[in-house]
């Protein structure tokens, strides 16, 4: 027989324990039914792909923002993080493996600008099960992940602007990571100081 | 005998506010009292802001004081601030260490929380209750 976990009378959520690091799957394809619903439902209510990119990113910003002080805590010395590049290895590792069971694969910085990184996915968990019509080939499901990105980001001061786009035959995804100047600035003084 | 804790958000504005006063005088004093309070922690954020940078610990410890005033911070992941306002009657900074740790921990249970806003008051009587229970268990409301 199922063991249902009867809600005491007064109890509230802030009785419970926080959701524990010992992982509370969900299973791939309840997940893959529920976002392509998602992307579904969304597919119908815009007019562009860019209105559609935009949707998903910010389906993905609720996810960023609750990850920053879940993951805070869950760490054995909380601490926050100052510096980029230890915030970007941050997300390559913790939120990543937390959010689709895998490290990202690997994290760049543009050549060109110093303010501009780039995280790589070859198989995002998102597109695991979606194909993309030819005639829409910049769209990217990664936009939700973008998003998610960009909220954890912006959530611990490092305002960014984050963009999904596949490189690579369209297999893996790059995430475009630019900051603003003043996190760049911020860097800077905090490198000089140390 | 003052004791006044407030979270701060990203754009200054305060996500929550509780005077953890013990509150026996009258009311005219009592309410000039409150708006100091609010305006000693409002003019210390400058210095949490210049502090949260130069360590990655969440606890600031004593950041500001303001006659018999002291303003203790903690700085949460997501760059929250946690203010407490208090006088000596507030004992330790540890239990002061303690009481940010579990408000830390009952402020993720709200944020995560899928219809909150982010960045905006949060209205839930529930966490009320809780921070006031945190608060009495520590020692720092008075």
């Amino acid at each position: 027989m199922a063991a249902v976990r009867r809600q005491k009378a007064n109890e509230t959520v802030f009785d419970k324990s926080l959701p524990s690091k010992s992982k509370p799957e969900v299973n791939i394809s309840t997940f893959a039914f529920l976002f392509s619903e998602v992307v579904q439902y969304n597919q119908q209510r815009v007019t562009s792909l860019a209105q559609l990119h935009e949707k998903l990113a910010d389906l993905g910003r609720h996810v960023g923002f609750r990850m920053i002080d879940l993951l805070c805590v869950r760490d054995r010395a909380p601490k926050r993080e100052t510096r980029i590049v230890n915030i970007l290895w941050f997300i390559q590792k913790t939120v990543w493996k937390t959010l689709f069971g895998k490290e990202a694969d690997r994290l760049e910085q543009a050549t060109a600008t110093e303010a501009t990184y780039y995280l790589f996915e070859d198989e995002p968990l998102v597109n695991k099960f979606v194909s993309v019509p030819k005639e829409q080939s910049s769209f990217n499901c990664a936009a939700f992940m973008a998003g998610t990105v960009e909220a954890f980001l912006c959530g611990v001061q490092f305002p960014c602007r984050v963009k999904a786009f596949l490189v690579k035959e369209q297999t893996t995804t790059a995430f475009e990571i630019t900051f603003e100047d003043s996190v760049i600035e911020r860097d800077k003084r905090l490198e000089a100081n140390k | 005998m003052t004791s006044y804790f407030v979270i701060v958000g990203h754009q200054d504005n305060p996500i929550f506010e509780l005077d953890l006063s013990r509150t026996q005088d009258s009311g005219g004093a009592n309410e000039s009292r409150r708006h100091l309070n609010q305006f000693v922690a409002h003019a210390s954020l400058d210095l949490v802001d210049e502090a949260k940078w130069q360590s990655g610990a969440l606890y600031l410890k004593t950041v500001d004081r303001f006659n018999e005033l002291i303003v203790t911070a903690f700085v949460t992941a997501s760059q929250m601030r946690f203010l407490l306002v208090h006088d000596s009657s507030v004992r330790g900074q540890e239990s002061i260490r303690a009481f940010f740790n579990d408000v830390y921990e009952l402020f993720i249970k709200a944020i995560l929380n899928p219809f909150y806003v982010p960045n905006t008051y949060i209205v839930s009587n529930n966490f009320k209750k809780k921070v006031q229970i945190v608060a009495k268990k520590h020692g720092v409301a008075l």
